[in-house]
C-alpha cells in the first residue's frame, strides 16, 4: 500500500523548510499545498485545530503538527538512511535540547527586533546576535551540530540560513562577521541537495518580509 | 553497578515534579538537590548555564535539561521498565504535541493568575486556563489515564499542574472540579500510584507558598 504523504506549509517558513529538508533527504514523495495564512484552508483547521499554524504533515489520513514533533515522526517512521537523530540517549537529549532553544528564542527575539525602533532595537538586535553567537559555540570545530553527519539539529537551522540577508538588512549587521563559523556551516549545509532545493532565494525572503512590514505600518 | 543520578529541581517546580514521577516509575535511586532559585548555585549554573532553570538531571557528570526531554531522556536510557512514551511513531507524537501543548499554554496562563493585581489579566489568564484544560479534559475523554496503554509520558506531563489547582483557584476564583471533573477524577487516579504520590507535595502547602511569595511580591 502507497503511503499518502501531504504537507501544509507556506514557502517562506523556516519550520516548514525543515520538513520538506527532511522529506527530500529520506526521499519520500508527497503533494504539496501551499497556505494562505490570511485566509487559511478548512483543510489546515481541520487538520490543526489547537494551533491552526503550518507545517502540518498529513501521513494517510493522520495529522502530525509541530514542526519538531515532525522531525522526529518522520525519522522514526522512515528509519532508513540519513538518521537524523543520534542513537545515543545523551547525544538525542543535546539535540532536542538545541532545537527547542532555536525554537524559544529565535524568530520571538527576530520579530522584536523586526518591529522596534531606536534604543528598543539595538537591545533586541544584541540579544538576537548573541543567539546565534551561542549555537555557534554549540557548532564548535564540527562540521554539523551532529558532528560528522548532518543530523536533527542542522535540519532544524539551517532554514533560518534563507532570511539571514532579511536579518542582516533589518538589524544592519553581517553575519559572518559575527558568526563566520556558523555562516560557513550553513554554507557547507548547502552542499546537499535536499537543502539547496529547499531554501528560497534570500532576496526574495526579505522582499515578502519587507512588504509585509510597509502593509503593518501603512496601518 | 549505579549509575550516578543527581537531580537539580525545586520543590514546587511542576516541571521538577516531571522528572521525579520518571525517575519513581523507573526505580532509578537518585540524589536529590533543592535548589534555591532565588540564590542559585555554581553547580548548577555550571550544569544549566543557558536558561538556568530547574530541573536538572546530571547522569554519569553530563546535565540534562528541559523537563520533557529529560523524561524522554529516562525512558531512553531505562528502556527495560515501564515505558513512559508508546512505541507507536504516530501515538508518540501525539504524546509530544500535547505535553508541548501543556507547556506552551498552562504554566503561562496560571502565572497570568498568578501574578498580576489587575483583575483584567488575572480574568485572561483564568479564561486561557480554562480553555486549556477543558482541551486537555477532552483528550483525556473515557480513558483511564491519557497514555492509551496506561499511565504515562503525558500523564507525567500533566499531573504535576494539579498541585498548582489550588492556587489558580484562590487567586482565579474558579473551580476546576466544576470546570473539569474529568480532569480532577483522573488527577486522583494518577495519585493513587505511589510514584505519582511521593512525587508531588500537597497543593496546600503550594498554595502556602504561593500566597507567601504574593505578599513579598506585593501582588493583591
Amino acid at each position: 500500500m502507497a503511503d499518502e504523504v501531504v504537507l501544509l506549509d507556506t514557502w517562506a517558513s523556516m519550520f516548514g523548510m525543515r520538513i520538506r529538508i527532511a522529506l527530500a533527504e529520506k526521499g519520500v514523495k508527497y503533494e504539496y499545498k501551499e497556505e494562505d495564512l490570511r485566509n487559511k484552508s478548512p483543510l489546515l483547521l481541520q487538520m490543526n485545530p489547537v494551533h491552526k499554524k503550518i507545517p502540518v504533515l498529513i501521513h494517510n489520513g493522520k495529522p502530525i503538527c509541530e514542526s519538531a514533533i515532525i522531525l522526529q515522526y518522520i525519522d522514526e517512521v522512515w528509519n532508513h538512511n540519513p538518521q537524523l537523530m543520534p542513537s545515543d540517549p545523551y547525544e538525542r537529549a543535546q539535540a532536542r535540547f538545541w532545537i527547542d532553544y532555536i525554537d524559544k528564542k529565535v524568530y520571538d527575539t527576530w520579530r522584536k527586533m523586526w518591529l522596534s525602533s531606536g534604543e528598543e532595537h539595538e537591545t533586541w538586535k544584541k540579544e538576537f546576535i548573541s543567539i546565534f553567537k551561542q549555537l555557534e559555540e554549540t557548532l564548535g570545530d564540527k562540521p554539523f551540530f551532529g558532528g560528522d553527519m548532518f543530523g536533527f539539529v542542522d535540519v532544524g537551522l539551517i532554514p533560518f540560513y534563507s532570511w539571514f540577508y532579511t536579518y542582516e538588512t533589518y538589524g544592519n549587521f553581517k553575519m559572518d562577521t559575527e558568526c563566520p563559523k556558523l555562516v560557513a556551516w550553513a554554507k557547507r549545509c548547502m552542499e546537499r541537495e535536499a537543502v539547496s532545493k529547499t531554501l528560497p532565494d534570500e532576496k526574495k525572503v526579505y522582499a515578502y518580509i519587507d512588504g509585509i512590514k510597509k502593509a503593518l505600518f501603512s496601518k | 553497578m549505579a549509575d550516578e543520578v543527581v537531580l537539580i529541581d525545586s520543590w514546587a517546580s511542576p516541571f521538577g515534579m516531571r522528572v521525579r514521577i520518571a525517575l519513581a516509575e523507573k526505580g532509578i535511586n537518585y540524589e536529590y538537590k533543592e535548589e534555591d532559585l532565588w540564590n542559585k548555585s555554581p553547580l548548577f549554573l555550571q550544569m544549566n548555564p543557558v536558561h538556568k532553570k530547574v530541573p536538572v538531571l546530571i547522569n554519569k557528570g553530563k546535565p540534562i535539561c528541559e523537563s520533557l526531554i529529560v523524561v524522554e531522556y529516562i525512558d531512553e536510557v531505562w528502556f527495560h521498565t515501564n515505558p513512559l512514551l508508546p512505541s507507536d511513531p504516530y501515538q508518540r507524537a501525539e504524546a509530544r504535541f500535547w505535553a508541548d501543548y501543556v507547556d506552551k499554554k498552562i504554566y503561562d496562563a496560571g502565572r497570568k493568575i498568578l501574578t498580576t493585581s489587575k483583575a483584567e489579566e488575572r480574568e485572561v489568564g483564568k479564561k486561557e486556563l480554562i480553555e486549556a484544560l477543558k482541551l486537555l479534559e477532552e483528550q483525556l475523554g473515557d480513558k483511564t489515564y491519557f497514555g492509551r496503554d496506561g499511565f504515562g509520558f503525558l500523564d507525567i506531563a500533566i499531573v504535576p499542574f494539579y498541585t498548582w489547582f489550588k492556587s489558580y483557584e484562590t487567586f482565579g476564583t474558579f473551580s476546576v472540579q466544576s470546570e473539569c471533573p474529568k480532569l480532577i477524577a483522573w488527577a486522583k487516579r494518577c495519585l493513587q500510584k505511589e510514584s505519582v504520590a511521593k512525587s508531588l507535595p500537597d497543593q496546600h502547602t503550594v498554595n502556602e507558598f504561593v500566597a507567601d511569595r504574593r505578599k513579598k511580591l506585593g501582588i493583591e
